[in-house]
């Protein structure tokens, strides 16, 4: 009887189990991506661009009176290029195969790849879905971020030229889960109203990089912003309507204010504030601010989105705050950085991936982040305004998380590693972020550390699990397998910082590890990590 | 074109901020050997999490179809009655003051929370620095080894130090009575010595060709104060391990319960801002159950709390504030459950030199009137408890963004200052 009750609680469990390795087999792609070479002539001509951007650079450089910094070292950039495209740092596996690449245009080649890595289309999409959606949790059951940020990975990922997908936001109708482009809308609705002052804020703010926010209220203290103005441009929603169906929009529904002087309501007509020309005759209300916006004469919108993308790679965006950029030049006038990038963009079908690619191939990118003003702190002003050496940003915290659970892992930790790897590494991701401080929707602001977050990274359960020496964690394989103490050393720096240890520190530790009482190696090697993860170096993208 | 980077001024400031007081000569006159009001104030905030009901908390209407099964007792304050749950508060309620008419725009939880931790509206290009926070900034305390703003239990979104920088950001505790949160190294005092040893060196090996910017960057800062930290004395308030056990029994052995205590040890050692928060207020169904589970947990914590506060003369020099994000709807749903209902909800709030035994503002007994009698705004409460704090509630600082932003724009309440 028991022998039956006892098999009968096993073979559920069984089958469970199966169908999870099963599940997780067949997530799993067998073959690891290896994108096609560039063309030939792609690359030729994405380099003219490169040299545009490295003789303004230069230009900044000369009219600072600064020098630029040495080139960093090609590993360093590696870890640049993980931290920036994929929120995380190479994994043992990635530096192994990116030294055995012996062929021309190494960094070049690899960087196409990363950017065709979902990686990056995951990490980018999370990150621009906060200017595009924010923080919020929002409203319950209309708004899906998962659905949103979803369906933008897929976009960035297919290569769908960026500009249609900022319409699709903008404009779309139907329900937030099928059509995840809709979450755009129900983002903005609270307490079951929708708010178009919220979005036509959100949308200036996220596609055009102007903050016209204050406008709602009064107009703008400074800029040209007036408030009749953002109520033009609130209107443009004034035809959406939510329902149990979805996002649609209703001819004829008209968009009223309440005049805070009067208290009275009046009606307020669609209207844009400048580039008349560009607003089309026909269409839905939305459709045609879509156009508006996106429209190849509105520079404001590759220059925001340019800006943009320039903060994610390099940690600050070009013109700080990310989102209230001065007006376009005017012909005539001198170009600046965004203009050059942007322009770009929109002659290439506003491809993301080649903008991103622009901004990490800039000499600025690859140059060392030491510096003789660094060392001594004289005119370490100016040759940081002038990125004159790789700017030494925090990372956020995504970025911290990230970086921790690669280097405790010698894979890659990517799409086909195993579900439970990936569910692993979501969790904590989740949790570190909760108690290291989610930085919501400034991301790309100056920040100063806190004690909170260094006494986490020192005695923090996230610390001590990553680092600890279990069978299947870095610390744990390297001390098992490493043939010699200093490989050991050596492979530990590399999964931690990107590069090998110096003199001193190999001597260091190898003092505890053949020394008169030598330690054990797992605990060396815990001690090892645990000392990386707390450096600077570590928490500090340089 | 870019910001620039930090300025000696800037780390000065940080440095304050970071509460880096042990660069600076011990003060004589610790915070925590002084009592009465001459004392620095300081600022509890007891976070009633998902919207309490007004009407199951300090405004019950019993008897009437909008009042549901919740009676009413007589407390200390003459002609004051509270729900007939809070017996033990309602002995010490004439220490506090009532507000029942307080009004927000904000409705959802996240953007309510918002609304009553700061005062302000949830705004997508600034956020603004919770009380607590504001209060660290304004009165910093060198003497103060441990985190001036703490935050006790789980309080659903988290305060921030806003424009203010992260360093205002309250330190978290999510297992408030135990010790403080990261404190214990993981490993023995001699492997963790060799540790720090160890980043010693590696820390050398990136400075070098960037020691300066390395400084600026405070991460040693950070470190050396949370190291400083993990070996203060002062760290022992966040234990109640040493407390009588009536003493504990008195606040009720509940997170929430504990939390209190840890928070009446942590005035004590001059602490500036700290929250404890209950969860469990946002009764959609089963609103009554709901209230009167929650309520055997608030009523011992926040009772005794007053209680002691007042014997240790320390109610004089620290405001207890008793909120949530909104109330609860008038109406009772089908599930007997109340909704959100950001007009007209209640809370409570004394000491620190306030005037007690106040009862402002008034609902609609049968749940008509959306707005209460003289209705009270957060901003308001606010400018209040900054007066009463010592804290120029009107002064305006210059944001990130070089927007001009006061700290608080409401008007103090007259009938709560003395």
């Amino acid at each position: 009887m028991s022998l039956r009750r006892l098999w009968s609680s096993v073979v559920p469990l069984g089958i469970a189990a199966a169908i999870v390795l099963l599940v997780a087999a067949a997530a799993r792609s067998p073959v690891h991506p290896v994108p096609p070479a560039p063309a030939p002539d792609q690359l030729a001509e994405a380099e003219a661009v490169v040299a545009q951007v490295n003789a303004l650079l230069q230009q900044q450089w000369t009219d600072y009176g600064v020098t630029p910094a040495e080139p960093a070292d090609e590993l360093q950039i590696l870890r640049r290029l993980a931290l920036s495209l994929h929120g995380s740092i190479p994994s043992l596996e990635e530096i192994r195969r990116f030294e055995a690449d012996d062929q021309p245009q190494r960094l070049e080649r690899w960087t196409i790849q990363m950017v065709r890595d979902r990686r990056f289309a995951d990490y980018f999409a999370a990150r621009l879905a906060r200017s595009f959606i924010g923080a919020e949790g929002g409203q319950f059951i209309i708004f899906r971020r998962d659905r949103f940020t979803n369906w933008l990975a897929d976009q960035i990922q297919s290569g769908r030229p960026f500009d249609d997908v900022v319409r699709e936001m903008i404009s779309q109708e139907g329900l937030w889960t099928g059509v995840p482009a809709t979450n755009y809308i129900t983002q903005a609705v609270a307490d079951g109203n929708l708010d178009q002052n919220k979005l036509a804020g959100r949308t200036v703010r996220a596609f055009l990089g102007q903050r016209i926010d204050c406008a709602q209220c009064h107009d703008h203290p400074f800029a040209d912003w007036k408030q009749a103005q953002f109520e033009g441009l609130a209107a443009c929603f004034g035809e959406v309507r939510i329902t149990g169906t979805g996002v649609d929009d209703s001819p004829g529904r008209t968009f009223k204010v309440e005049d805070r002087m009067t208290l009275e309501e009046r009606e307020v007509a669609p209207n844009v504030p400048f580039g008349k020309p560009w607003w089309p005759a026909s269409g839905s209300y939305r459709e045609r601010l879509a156009t508006w916006v996106t429209h190849p004469e509105n520079r404001r919108f590759e220059r925001a989105i340019t800006n943009r993308v320039w903060g994610l790679v390099y940690g600050r965006a070009w013109i700080t705050p990310v989102d209230d950029l001065p007006n376009p030049s005017e012909p005539g006038e001198p170009t600046d950085l965004l203009d050059l990038l942007g322009k770009d963009f929109r002659e290439h079908d506003y491809d993301l991936r080649r903008l991103v690619y622009l901004a990490t191939a800039c000499e600025t990118f690859r140059i060392s982040s030491t510096h003789a003003a660094y060392e001594t702190g004289d005119r370490i002003g100016d040759v940081e305004e002038s990125l004159a050496a790789f700017p030494l940003v925090r990372l956020r915290p995504e970025q911290m998380i990230g970086a921790m659970c690669q280097s405790a892992s010698i894979k890659t930790i990517d799409q086909n590693s195993h579900l439970l790897t990936r569910f692993l590494r979501f969790v904590r991701e989740q949790d570190f972020i909760k108690e290291y401080g989610d930085l919501g929707e400034a991301e790309l602001e100056e920040r100063s550390g806190t004690i909170p977050q260094a006494l986490l990274r020192m005695n923090g359960r996230f610390a001590n699990e990553v680092s600890n020496a279990g069978p299947v964690s870095a610390s744990g394989r390297i001390s098992a397998m490493a043939p010699t103490n200093e490989a050991a050393i050596e492979t530990a720096f590399l999964c931690c910082l990107t590069r090998r240890p110096t003199a001193e520190e190999s001597t260091f530790f190898l003092a505890d590890l053949s020394g008169d009482e030598p330690r054990g190696r797992a605990q060396v090697m815990e001690d090892i990590f645990w000392t990386l993860f707390n450096s600077p170096e570590f928490s500090w993208n340089h | 074109m870019l910001p620039s980077t930090l300025h000696r001024r800037d780390l000065l400031r940080f440095a304050a901020g970071l509460g880096l007081s042990f660069a600076v000569p011990g003060l004589d006159l610790r915070a925590a050997n002084r009592r009465g009001p001459e004392r620095p104030k300081s600022f509890i905030l007891l976070w009633m999490n998902g919207g309490p009901s007004q009407l199951e908390t300090w405004d019950p209407h019993p008897g009437t179809t909008i009042g549901g099964p919740t009676q009413a007792i007589q407390t200390t304050i003459p002609d004051c009655q509270i729900s007939s749950e809070y017996p033990l508060l309602a002995e010490q309620l004439h220490r506090v003051s009532v507000i029942r008419s307080l009004t927000s725009k904000e409705g959802d939880h996240e953007r309510g929370t918002y609304a009553v931790r700061t005062g302000y509206r949830p705004d997508p290009t600034t956020i603004h620095p919770a009380l607590g926070a504001i209060a660290v900034h304004e009165l910093p305390d060198s003497a103060v080894e441990i985190p001036q703003f703490v935050s006790l239990g789980d309080p659903g979104f988290p305060s921030r130090g806003g424009y203010l920088g992260d360093r205002f950001d309250p330190y978290r505790i999510f297992n408030p009575g135990e010790s403080g949160q990261n404190i214990t190294p993981n490993v023995d005092d001699e492997r963790q010595q060799r540790r720090l040893a160890a980043l010693r060196v590696t820390s050398q090996a990136f400075r070098r060709g960037r020691t300066q910017r390395v400084e600026n960057t405070l991460h040693q800062h950070n470190l050396d104060a949370a190291l400083k930290m993990m070996t203060s004395d002062q760290l022992k308030a966040f234990s109640i391990k040493d407390e009588a056990a009536e003493v504990k029994q008195a606040y009720g052995d509940t997170p929430f319960g504990k939390g209190c205590l840890v928070a009446r040890r942590l005035v004590e050692q001059g602490v500036r801002a700290i929250e404890v928060a209950q969860t469990g207020f946002d009764t959609h169904a089963d609103n009554f159950t709901g209230h009167t589970l929650r309520a055997k947990i608030m009523d011992p914590a926040i009772a005794t709390l007053l209680t002691e506060l007042e014997e240790r003369d320390l109610l004089a020099s620290t405001v207890v504030l008793v909120i949530g994000e909104f109330g609860r709807s008038p109406a009772i749903n089908p599930l007997e459950g109340r909704d959100h209902w950001p007009t007209g909800f209640s809370c409570l709030v004394g000491g620190g030199g306030l005037q007690a035994g106040q009862v402002i503002g008034a609902t609609d007994p049968e749940g008509k009137e959306k707005t209460p009698t003289d209705p009270i705004e957060i901003p308001d409460l606010y400018a209040t408890i900054m007066q009463t704090m010592g804290i120029d509630y009107a002064r305006e600082l210059i944001t990130p963004i070089g927007r001009p932003l006061k700290l608080s724009t409401g008007t103090p309440i007259e009938r709560l200052l003395g």
